[in-house]
């Protein structure tokens, strides 16, 4: 679907982003000066480093990713939200306070605080920088989803100007987001959430949605009689050929050159499709014409209403939250499915059709292609379900950039207390991700192509502002986080690498060059990453480098603070298996298959794309095995 | 991303004595058990049992949904008590 700007909106987001961007950069400045300031571990309150840990967890990857899922499939978006919040009970009561006891802020650092090793040293550098890169790519992928309905550019040229001003930021400046940057973007984000949840609810759900300036939004036919989709003189059916042979869809030629697809359903009536061909020289076609605004070109249509509401009504009017959620259950809307057909002169196309599908289906665990199988009998179809909750559980206090997070308060109390708001701040976002992503299913401005977009189109369906300053906030958010990750990429090259490990000699000059060497390199990477991996729903992305993390350090971590007989060879080799197994596992899944390299899916090596039920697991196995066989001799 | 300023933290400014510290791990591990029997019974209910999750049982909203916002409330009401029980000890 084709976006362009509002001159209005894009002024608001400039002058939004470009505060906040000068707020991280004044209080950045401060920071460094006033060293005193951060002398004690933190002078910060424990209410406002609590909220701090909101604005640092909240990547715009929650805020995108799940609203997406959630409008385009339903429940299991909501699955993430309950994973990711839980995780932090594994923090907070096993790993927060035994690893602050240590004494010890990084994870390397506290898996080498023993042994001083040269293996874990690289080890825990490596799985470094394969969950900062895993965790970069959705937030890049995001900022594009973000840019595009913004400024009307292409996905691509999103992420390159993100990765290209990011990368800019940290060779230059370094930016660094402070506690009180994250505090305002923390409250900033849930404090918008909660307001766009309460217009969601005042507008309530309808068959007929209009957009922010009133218009209706046209609806797609359904159930329309054979004779009635061949409506223009001249209008001709085309045969089935190549792809089509076989396929339930009829395809109509009208006299000035748009071909509509129906689908045929069991009645035989035929529901309107759209479709979306990729020629092989990547010029794009909608309904048979070339995509665009102009006579004679044609653009996928905005999608997302309501088909049945309870009791026959076309439209709720205001509904309360759990009315809201009552409804949902009883309605009918109009999802959407995809398919894609090789055509005989090599291009590929995409037809997307209508799915009616009842809110007693999507309003439950296993609403989404990936873990529909849940619902079936076989034991085996059920692991993808709980391996993605078991990584979800076990990732958060796995995550390299979290445990750091914890530790800026002054002391115990005050980090329980903080932990705490962060929870309920947390928590509380994440119980309106679903109310969100609801609205955005039945916000009548969905793009079929991309579920990452549901969040700001929602919010472009309520009003242009609320959608400018949405994007803003979240957009800024998306460049914290990915500046800090690069930065944590390229500290791990540049200090854990090769100072450490590789023994290259560097001065303070050589190793800041070296560091920013690498920023460009990690960079460019997460560039083309982000444009590879464009097609995905950035949750789950982020789920995935949840599963590198559990798998990669979680046994090492629990066994150094838990188990006596852990030694330095067990954890390097539990590091590297975690993380090869996962990453593996992952890169030959069939949700890799068929979004990353466009393979068909079915023909997959694994068989379920979390890993985390059998690479957990293997970690603990091989550390422990491992350490036993590497155990020290004791003195008789 | 955190400001990275962590170097200058150190240890705790206070040192809980080692029989605090004993008594809180346990509580917190106690807490921990009840939060994976709760986490642990929505996976398996989700798994074994999913027509369950559809049915409707706190002022019309289904179970998937209410056992959901459960675990997230419940985060919250178990990090309170672990707060409350451990400026106890």
């Amino acid at each position: 679907m084709l976006h362009h700007s509002s001159f209005i909106a894009i002024l608001v987001f400039l002058a939004f982003a470009a505060t906040v961007i000068g707020i991280s950069v004044y209080l950045g400045r401060r920071a460094k000066s006033a060293a005193g300031y951060f002398a004690a571990g933190g002078g910060i309150h424990w209410f406002v480093n609590g909220v701090a840990f909101a604005g640092d967890y909240l990547s715009a990857a929650s805020f995108l990713g799940i609203c997406g899922m959630i409008a385009f499939f339903g429940y299991d978006g909501f699955l993430y939200s309950i994973g990711y919040l839980a995780g932090w009970i594994v923090a907070l009561f096993i790993i927060a306070e035994p690893l602050k006891r240590l004494g010890r802020f990084t994870l390397a650092d506290a898996l080498d605080n023993k042994f001083n090793s040269r293996g874990i040293k690289l080890s825990a550098a490596i799985s470094t920088l394969v969950i900062s890169c895993f965790y970069l790519i959705p937030q890049m992928v995001g900022a594009g989803a973000l840019v595009r309905p913004l400024l009307g550019l292409p996905q691509y040229a999103g992420v390159i100007g993100v990765g290209a001003i990011v990368t800019f930021i940290v060779v230059t400046a370094g930016m660094v987001s402070t506690t009180w940057v994250q505090f305002i973007k923390g409250t900033l984000l849930v404090v918008l959430c909660a307001g766009m949840t309460v217009l969601i609810l005042a507008r309530g759900v309808t068959t007929k949605p209009t957009t922010a300036a009133g218009e209706p939004v046209r609806l797609m036919e359904r159930g329309v009689q054979a004779e009635a989709a061949v409506w223009d003189k001249g209008s001709v059916v085309m045969s089935e050929d190549g792809g089509w042979k076989g396929m339930p869809f009829v395809r109509v030629r009208h006299p000035d050159g748009r071909v509509v697809v129906w689908r045929k359903r069991a009645d035989g009536l035929l529901d309107e499709a759209q479709t979306l061909t990729v020629g092989k020289d990547g010029r794009k076609r909608v309904n048979g014409l070339p995509q665009g605004e102009n006579a004679g070109e044609c653009d996928l249509a905005p999608v997302g209403y309501a088909s049945k509401l309870p009791g026959g009504v076309e439209s709720t009017g205001p509904l309360g939250s759990f009315a809201y959620l009552h409804t949902m259950q009883h309605s009918e809307v109009i999802l959407w499915d995809n398919v894609k057909i090789a055509e005989s002169d090599g291009a590929t196309t995409t037809v997307y059709f209508q799915k009616p599908t009842a809110g007693a289906d999507f309003m439950a665990p296993g609403s989404s292609p990936t873990f529909r199988k849940v619902r079936g009998d076989k034991f085996t179809d059920k692991l993808d379900f709980l391996s993605l909750m078991l990584a979800l559980f076990c990732g958060t206090a796995s995550l390299p950039h979290i445990l750091i997070r914890y530790y800026t308060v002054k002391d115990q109390a005050s980090a329980r207390k903080s932990t705490i708001v962060g929870i309920a701040a947390i928590g509380f976002f994440y119980v309106l991700t679903l109310f969100l992503g609801l609205g955005a299913m039945t916000s009548g401005a969905l793009d079929v192509t991309d579920s990452n977009m549901a969040a700001p189109l929602l919010a472009r369906s309520i009003s242009e502002l609320l959608f400018a300053v949405i994007s803003a906030v979240a957009f800024t958010t998306v460049l914290g986080t990915v500046s800090g990750l690069i930065m944590a990429a390229s500290g791990a090259v540049a200090h854990d690498l090769m100072s450490h490990v590789m023994r290259v000699d560097l001065d303070e000059f050589g190793k800041v060059r070296a560091a920013k060497i690498a920023s460009v390199a990690v960079g460019i990477i997460a560039i083309a990453l982000g444009i590879c991996f464009s097609k995905m729903n950035v949750n789950f992305l982020v789920g995935w480098a949840f599963n590198i993390a559990a798998s990669a350090n979680l046994p090492s971590l629990l066994m150094l603070l838990f188990w006596k007989g852990t030694t330095k060879r067990g954890i390097t080799a539990s590091i590297l298996t975690g993380m090869v197994s996962s990453l593996g596992w992952i890169l030959l899944s069939a949700q890799a298959y068929k979004d990353v390299y466009g393979w068909d899916p079915a023909t997959a090596i694994v068989p379920f794309s979390q890993p985390a039920i059998v690479t957990i697991p293997l970690g603990f196995l091989v550390l422990v095995v491992v350490s036993k066989l590497t155990a020290e001799r004791k003195a008789a | 991303m955190a400001g990275l300023d962590f170097k200058h933290a150190g240890k705790p400014a206070e040192q809980e004595d080692e029989r605090t510290v004993a008594r809180n791990t346990r509580t917190g591990l106690r807490l921990f058990a009840v939060y994976v029997l709760c986490y642990g019974g929505y996976m398996v209910l989700s798994a074994f049992r999913p027509e369950w999750m559809k049915r409707e049982v706190l002022a019309g909203v289904n179970l998937a949904v209410t056992y959901g916002f459960g675990l997230i409330v419940a985060a919250l009401a178990l990090a309170l008590v672990y707060l409350n029980r451990c400026h106890k000890n």
